[in-house]
């Protein structure tokens, strides 16, 4: 096998890999993790003023 | 007990200061540069001739503002987004000094004459080592507080992030590859020859753009402007097919800074077909970042730091359609070496990078230091307007001044022979040069205005650390 057959053989991999993870992406199989992942920045109130520590332990509590 | 431990926001604040302060220092030298064109009497020494400060000016920008821009934000994501301190609080504490330090160096050196003559990678070998420890220590902290995360996602940020830290490692180690002269010499040679050392180069240098100027910069957008608009990123799934189609795509894209060269013709050719492609994910990820404020679009009427936020990603968008068209040969031919190029690169540095790292932080600062807002929200507004300016009146000059510049060279007479000189192209620029260089201080204007801004936040307040989520209040 010639190098470039496996130059070839990488960037077709590099395709199929690809597509592989778009069709993953867009599977209802992905879809619950995709919304618990979207969320994790608002998983606490960042605004020392606003919420702060009483409100995290609020949180803990309940 | 857990609730006690906090961020590490120490280094964030550190970062997130020296932002400010290295985007007045880098930009200053840039308005400098500029003045130098339309004057050139102002080049009064050898130390600030125009050819020792442009590369002053473009690695003090992009390493000094973009980098402790991507540094503070970076670290800031990665700690909340993991509910996690940062791992290695002292090795976090090393790269923020030794950034500094690579800093002051190409600050002392660049002036002084030393380089190796590589576009952005200017900097001579020692300084290039120091940067490779920094730049690993960095990979650690970030990967480490990846690693001790008490969630089980890694958000999307946290992957931009990821990938602009692996791929500025693999980039500068390899474009660096230089043998020194001696060892007490700064002078060094590269490792590579001829056109491989042009394509190495140029594999750096777009990909300097494409994971330092842009894969860590969507890693800011990921977070900061749904955290801004107060609702989730449009769509995670199209943000997930966005990261992968960059990475796979943006690697090939670097022939097209060398077209018309000794670069073998199908390798320009690749080069321009990728350089096309990446067209959709830079389109897909600036749709997924605008979108997210679909229902909200009344705060862009109230709130400055969304406007920053989203017209960087007008530009991101702007920038992303003018770079593909821009990388096909024939338009190439005319664009190329002229100043449509400076304004492409300023449209993509002032309109994106400066505009999300500016929102950004003006984001951060007050929640690093107890408050709910900035000292003035009206200033946080006037510095968006007049950067707002700043920038159309730079890259609309640069347009203008470039097409002409590519026209004038290209004009023939009947018989063959050039219809201008190459100094009549020039004196046909001054003008431009001139309304350049009020935009660049327009836009160093407003720099100055933040750091008044951020001043008056931080006096006489003291140091925030937030309290790291416990576990159960992450499953809440």
């Amino acid at each position: 096998m010639d190098i470039n057959d496996i130059r070839s053989l990488i960037t077709v991999l590099g395709l199929v890999c690809f597509l592989a993870i778009c069709a993953w992406a867009y599977s209802k199989h992905a879809k619950a993790g995709f919304d618990a992942a979207a969320r994790l920045p608002f998983s606490d109130d960042d605004l020392p003023a606003r919420g702060g520590r009483q409100d995290l332990e609020g949180k803990t509590n309940g | 007990m857990q609730s006690q431990a906090t961020y590490n926001y120490k280094v964030v604040r550190q970062f997130a200061i020296m932002t400010v302060v290295w985007g007045i220092v880098g930009m200053l030298v840039g308005v400098i540069a500029a003045a130098q064109l339309v004057w050139p009497e102002l080049n009064v020494h050898e130390f600030l001739h125009f050819g020792r400060l442009r590369p002053l000016h473009t690695n003090a920008v992009i390493f000094a503002f973009g980098g402790c821009a991507l540094f503070a934000t970076s670290y800031y994501v990665v700690q909340r987004t993991c509910h996690a301190r940062l791992f290695a609080p002292g090795l976090a504490a090393f790269t923020f000094w030794g950034w500094q330090l690579v800093i002051v160096l190409a600050a002392i050196t660049l002036p002084l004459g030393y380089t190796s003559s590589k576009e952005y990678a200017e900097l001579e070998w020692p300084i290039d080592i120091l940067i490779a420890i920094v730049w690993v220590s960095y990979a650690v902290v970030f990967f480490g507080t990846i690693a001790k995360r008490k969630v089980s996602h890694i958000y999307v940020a946290n992957w931009f992030f990821g990938a602009f830290i692996l791929t500025v490692a693999l980039l500068h180690i390899v474009n660096s590859a230089a043998i020194p002269v001696s060892l007490t010499s700064m002078k060094s040679y590269s490792a590579y020859a001829g056109v491989q050392d042009a394509m190495v180069q140029w594999w750096y240098g777009h990909n300097a753009v494409g994971f330092f100027l842009t894969a860590g910069f969507l890693g800011m957008m990921y977070y900061f402007v749904p955290k801004q608009a107060d609702r989730p990123v449009y769509s995670y799934r199209l943000s997930v097919v966005h990261f992968w189609a960059l990475i796979f795509t943006y690697m090939w894209a670097g022939p097209h800074h060398l077209h018309y060269t000794a670069l073998p013709d199908w390798t320009q050719s690749v080069g321009m077909i990728f350089s096309l492609i990446l067209l959709a994910p830079s389109w897909g990820g600036m749709i997924n970042g605008v979108l997210t404020l679909s229902g909200a679009w009344h705060k862009l009427r109230t709130d400055p730091i969304l406007k920053f936020l989203i017209t960087s990603l007008s530009f991101y968008g702007m920038s992303t359609f003018e770079g593909p068209m821009m990388s096909i040969k024939t338009v190439n031919a005319l664009s190329h070496y002229t100043d449509w190029t400076v304004g492409h690169v300023h449209s993509g540095a002032l309109g994106w990078v400066a505009m999300i790292s500016i929102g950004s932080v003006y984001f951060l600062l007050p929640r690093l230091y107890g408050k709910t807002e900035m000292y003035s929200v009206k200033l946080i507004n006037a510095h968006f307007w007049i950067a707002t300016i700043g920038i159309v009146l730079y890259i609309a000059s640069m347009w203008i001044s470039g097409v002409m510049q590519g026209l004038m060279w290209r004009a023939t007479n009947p018989d063959g022979t050039l219809t201008y000189s190459f100094v009549e192209s020039v004196k046909a620029s001054y003008p431009f040069w001139t309304i350049r260089f009020l935009g660049g201080a327009l836009f160093l204007t407003g720099m100055f205005i933040m750091f008044y801004n951020m001043v008056k936040t931080i006096a006489g307040q003291k140091a925030y650390d937030a309290p790291v989520l416990t576990p159960a209040a992450a499953h809440a």
